[in-house]
């Protein structure tokens, strides 16, 4: 057998099997392994939306993509170099999504062509053929039946062996696996722990005698510890790190692993996971939590904002502190529960009855899920107000390695202050120019006051006359300007003036950047910038914008294009982050969005902008 | 203080609080209302047990009823309509040195908030859980609610009430977990008070239904029974709601009935003929999600720090 072996700087992989096969322990694994051997990593879970959906369905597939560099990876990248699949149907939904490309190997689990069922073989024959097709190089390996000499049923544990597979086409360090192995199966059992690692050494010889291709992607050990999780682990132990105590939810998905993670560990900090009987309640238990003094944190998503909008205006007219972490998911109504949409960014700002000014963060990597949740903790209780932090399924159950952050005890909510309050100041004893004020604990002597829902005064009474509902909304609405004051212009990416700026928020930030680096290589004065803050908006954008001489945001939400001819300026609807922009600075910018419920790959930016590029030279020619 | 003597073998009260201490704005309720009696009653307890105005919280939801945490001189949260539980429920979870009260309607209880009350119920965090049932909305002007009598003229159900009321009591006491069942009416302000007392006594989530007079959307609803004490019968056991000498010579219909036994009670609430008060149903050993959800609860910083850079390790590569 002849090697063939390719030194790259980067390289995609992909697991893909039915449900419940473990191509996403699997690929998980091959993640952690690589950073541990000093690559960036970026993972992207495929999930399909049922729990045991149809064995060899085209929409079923479940799995993991790995995108592992010699720098650091800030996306999901392109097509699929390597593919392993468990059986051939599942790799329709990977073409369906054109993640693979003509070259592309895929390890195909053999065991089809004999199957008893005449057309299971005839699906196989003809599902072959096509992919020669399509010029992917398949490469059929005997997965079962390999596994069936190590244990009886390879159903579960196969997955391991596929693991040790690629693991010797990739190169990866035997002992981290192994240790990794350790790692995952020591809790259940040693026996488990020896059965997974033989598997994995049998995959990985198998390959070292039969497999021909090989991937160099060079790493370099990192000179500080590092960590590898996803989104909604970096949330989690963000909300530990930030002092929160109370983390009340309903499950939603993709929102509910952040309980899941918390439930797990939460008790190291002395926090309890809340259950609810439904996201309302969820909502409500967190800011009577609050109110009783401890910042309290509640996690969802799209439909679980909706059902919470009403306490969410509470807390904004009570002034509560609040966490919410709305991990965003395809809408609208139920849409598409497992896949990725930036389509809440409007709702998270003004969904209320009433104008209800709230602060609204995005985190644009993992590393920032972690840190957010201590920056809002930390903002709810100085403005008393509730803050959104906004993430994705893209960000939720992608992984990426990142610097080990060191816990301070600044971070930490501070104990409940339970001193006496001086009777003389009012429980809503706005600055008048920042709208500011501290509040009353339960407990404090002398500050007893009823928190209401209802237009009330600075003594949170009932508001009878008609000027207090227009001195409190000018106070809450002042704590937002107060906070814009504090922060800084947003950092540009590229050139500080140029012809083309594109806007984005959130977890589309890697591609975005990655995409115009691309371009920028030729010349192209294209730059890009991502917003933290939306609300408020981060100071200075007017100046920003008018230093370039088109501004176009790039977003994971639906917009309408202009170019079919029915679409006309004036009709014309915006993607979400354009509209607001739009609003904020009269500033004519254009926008390009998709939905297609996967995160947004390079290339495709690229092309987007490129079109946009290419449309201003021609402008600029007639 | 108070003039006693220092070398006196007495210790002081370091403070004494009376009626007044508790109370708040003066309550806009309409000449006549149910609310009222209470308010007082709730009063008098406060100040009978000396709670310490800034360590009791009056949780309500919204309606007419749900005002009466604006009239109470303590920590009050005044919230949305039909949430109280949960809020409830968030306070006590992480403050157990708290005294909570929740103050609901009958539609804020058993129509817009039916899921928190059986969860709540079920949850049985203690606190003090009132239901002031005037069989209809009066907030919002005379809508069908859910205990409603059937056939009751409204201005949503013009042709009177189409389905028969739902029974709160019942309902209650057949959630898995309730742990105090009790029922009482406004106008005899000794059982209420008893009863509020009993169920601040009690270690759980103790739940009254307190019948209650709307003299502006439902006048005369309880005309006939408030005339004729014979409609009501009245629940006596040595573990149940006192019933002193005046209101023994009043309510002559009595039942003995031992709060312990869950089957006498759902079938003694059921009765239509009748109208029950008095303590259905109590049980001290009933299981307390606070048990559960106070886990934890005072660790100093520097054991979070340290906890959450444990939970951190576990993600060293």
């Amino acid at each position: 057998m002849e090697l063939i072996v390719k030194t790259v700087k980067e390289s995609i992989l992909e697991f893909v099997s039915d449900s419940g096969e473990g191509a996403q322990t699997a690929g998980q694994m091959f993640g952690t392994v690589s950073a541990k051997m000093g690559n960036g990593v970026w993972t992207v879970e495929i999930i399909p939306a049922e729990i045991e959906p149809p064995h060899r369905s085209r929409s079923g597939a479940s799995g993991n993509r790995i995108r592992i560099a010699t720098g650091p990876v800030t996306n999901m990248g392109e097509t699929a170099d390597v593919v392993v699949a468990f059986n051939e149907q599942v790799l329709y939904s990977r073409t369906d999504v054109h993640a693979l490309r003509p070259g592309t190997i895929i390890l195909l689990e053999d065991k089809w062509k004999d199957d008893a069922d005449p057309e299971i073989r005839e699906q196989y024959k003809t599902a072959l053929a096509e992919f020669e097709e399509l010029g992917f190089v398949v490469f059929e390996f005997p997965l079962e039946k390999e596994c069936k000499k190590i244990l009886p049923d390879p159903r579960r544990g196969k997955n391991m062996w596929a693991l040790g597979l690629v693991a010797r086409i990739y190169q990866r360090d035997m002992s981290i696996i192994l240790e990794e192995i350790r790692r995952k199966f020591t809790r259940k059992s040693q026996k488990l722990v020896d059965v997974n690692q033989q598997l994995v050494r049998a995959g990985y010889d198998w390959a070292a005698e039969n497999v021909p291709y090989r991937f160099e992607v060079p790493g370099s050990k990192p000179d500080q510890d590092m960590v590898v999780m996803n989104g909604n682990q970096a949330a989690a132990l963000g909300t530990m790190a930030a002092g929160i105590e109370v983390c009340s939810m309903y499950p939603i998905t993709p929102a509910t692993s952040v309980s899941h993670q918390l439930a797990a560990i939460f008790h190291e900090v002395g926090g309890f996971v809340h259950q609810a009987e439904d996201e309302i309640s969820a909502i409500g238990y967190a800011l009577g939590a609050s109110y009783a003094g401890k910042t309290a944190m509640t996690v969802t998503s799209g439909p679980g904002l909706a059902l919470k909008t009403e306490f969410l205006a509470l807390a904004v007219q009570a002034e509560l502190p609040l966490v919410l972490l709305l991990v965003q998911r395809g809408g609208p109504s139920t849409g598409l529960p497992t896949r990725v949409e930036q389509g809440d960014l409007l709702s998270s700002i003004f969904a209320a009855p009433g104008d209800a000014p709230r602060i609204v963060l995005a985190a644009s990597d993992i590393e920032e899920c972690f840190h957010f949740m201590i920056t809002a903790r930390k903002l709810a209780e100085t403005f008393r107000t509730p803050v959104i932090v906004l993430t994705d399924a893209n960000l939720a159950t992608g992984q990426q390695p990142f610097k080990r952050p060191v816990m301070l005890e600044e971070w930490i909510s501070p104990p409940i202050d339970q001193s006496d309050w001086d009777p003389n100041v009012e429980p809503y004893d706005w600055d008048a120019s920042t709208g500011v004020s501290e509040r009353p604990i339960p407990g404090q002597k002398g500050g007893e006051y009823v928190l209401t829902g209802l237009a009330h005064n600075e003594k949170s009474q009932v508001a009878y006359e008609s000027c207090v509902n227009q001195r409190s909304m000018e106070a809450r609405s002042r704590k937002l300007i107060a906070l814009q004051k504090s922060l800084k212009p947003p950092k540009i990416h590229g050139d500080e003036e140029g012809d083309l700026l594109v806007v984005s928020w959130g977890s589309t930030r890697g591609a975005i950047e990655e995409a115009v680096d691309r371009i920028r290589a030729e010349g192209a004065k294209v730059s890009s910038l991502t917003l933290r803050f939306l609300s408020p908006l981060e100071p200075g954008l007017d100046a920003i914008f008018k230093r370039f001489k088109k501004v176009m945001t790039v977003e994971v939400n639906y917009s309408d294009d202009l170019d079919d001819g029915f679409v006309t300026e004036e009709s014309r609807r915006y993607a979400q982050l354009a509209w607001l922009l739009r609003a904020k600075t009269l500033i004519d910018i254009d926008c390009w969005s998709r939905v297609y419920g996967i995160p947004l790959a390079p290339g495709l930016v690229e092309e987007a902008v490129r079109a946009r590029l290419s449309a201003l030279k021609t402008a600029k020619a007639s | 203080m108070y003039g006693i003597k220092k070398d006196w073998d007495l210790e002081p009260l370091p403070r004494c609080l009376v009626m007044e201490d508790y109370q708040a704005a003066e309550p806009r309720w309409c000449a006549g209302c149910g609310d009222f009696a209470v308010l007082t009653a709730l009063q008098r307890l406060a100040r009978d047990k000396q709670l310490a105005p800034e360590k009791t919280v009056f949780v309500s939801g919204i309606g007419c009823s749900s005002r009466l945490p604006h009239y109470m001189k303590t920590y009050g949260f005044h919230g949305l309509h039909g949430r109280p539980l949960p809020v409830a429920s968030g306070i006590r979870a992480r403050r157990p040195d708290l005294d909570i009260f929740v103050i609901t309607g009958d539609g804020d209880c058993c129509a817009i908030g039916t899921a928190h009350w059986i969860h709540a119920i079920r949850y049985n965090m203690k606190m003090t859980v009132l239901l002031l049932d005037n069989n209809i909305y009066g907030l919002t002007k005379m809508q069908t609610s859910p205990t409603t009598p059937k056939g009751h003229y409204s201005n949503t159900q013009t042709t009177g009430a189409y389905l028969s009321p739902i029974n709160p009591l019942t309902v209650t006491l057949g959630i898995t977990n309730r742990s105090f069942v009790a029922q009482t009416v406004d106008w005899y302000p000794a059982h209420v008070y008893d009863t509020l007392k009993a169920a601040h006594e009690h270690p759980g989530l103790a739940f009254v239904r307190i019948l209650q007079r709307c003299p502006h959307f439902m006048p005369g609803e309880f005309d006939a029974i408030q005339q004729d004490a014979t409609k009501i019968l009245a629940l006596e056991h040595p573990d149940g709601i006192p019933i002193d000498d005046g209101l023994a010579r009043v309510l002559t219909e009595r039942k003995e009935h031992d709060p312990r036994n869950l089957g006498s009670a759902l079938e003694v609430a059921g009765r239509e003929d009748v109208l029950p008060i008095g303590l259905f149903y109590r049980d001290l050993e009933a299981e307390r999600y606070d048990d559960f959800a106070a886990a934890g609860l005072g660790m100093s910083a520097k054991e979070k720090v340290a906890g959450a850079q444990r939970a951190m390790d576990r993600f060293l590569i």
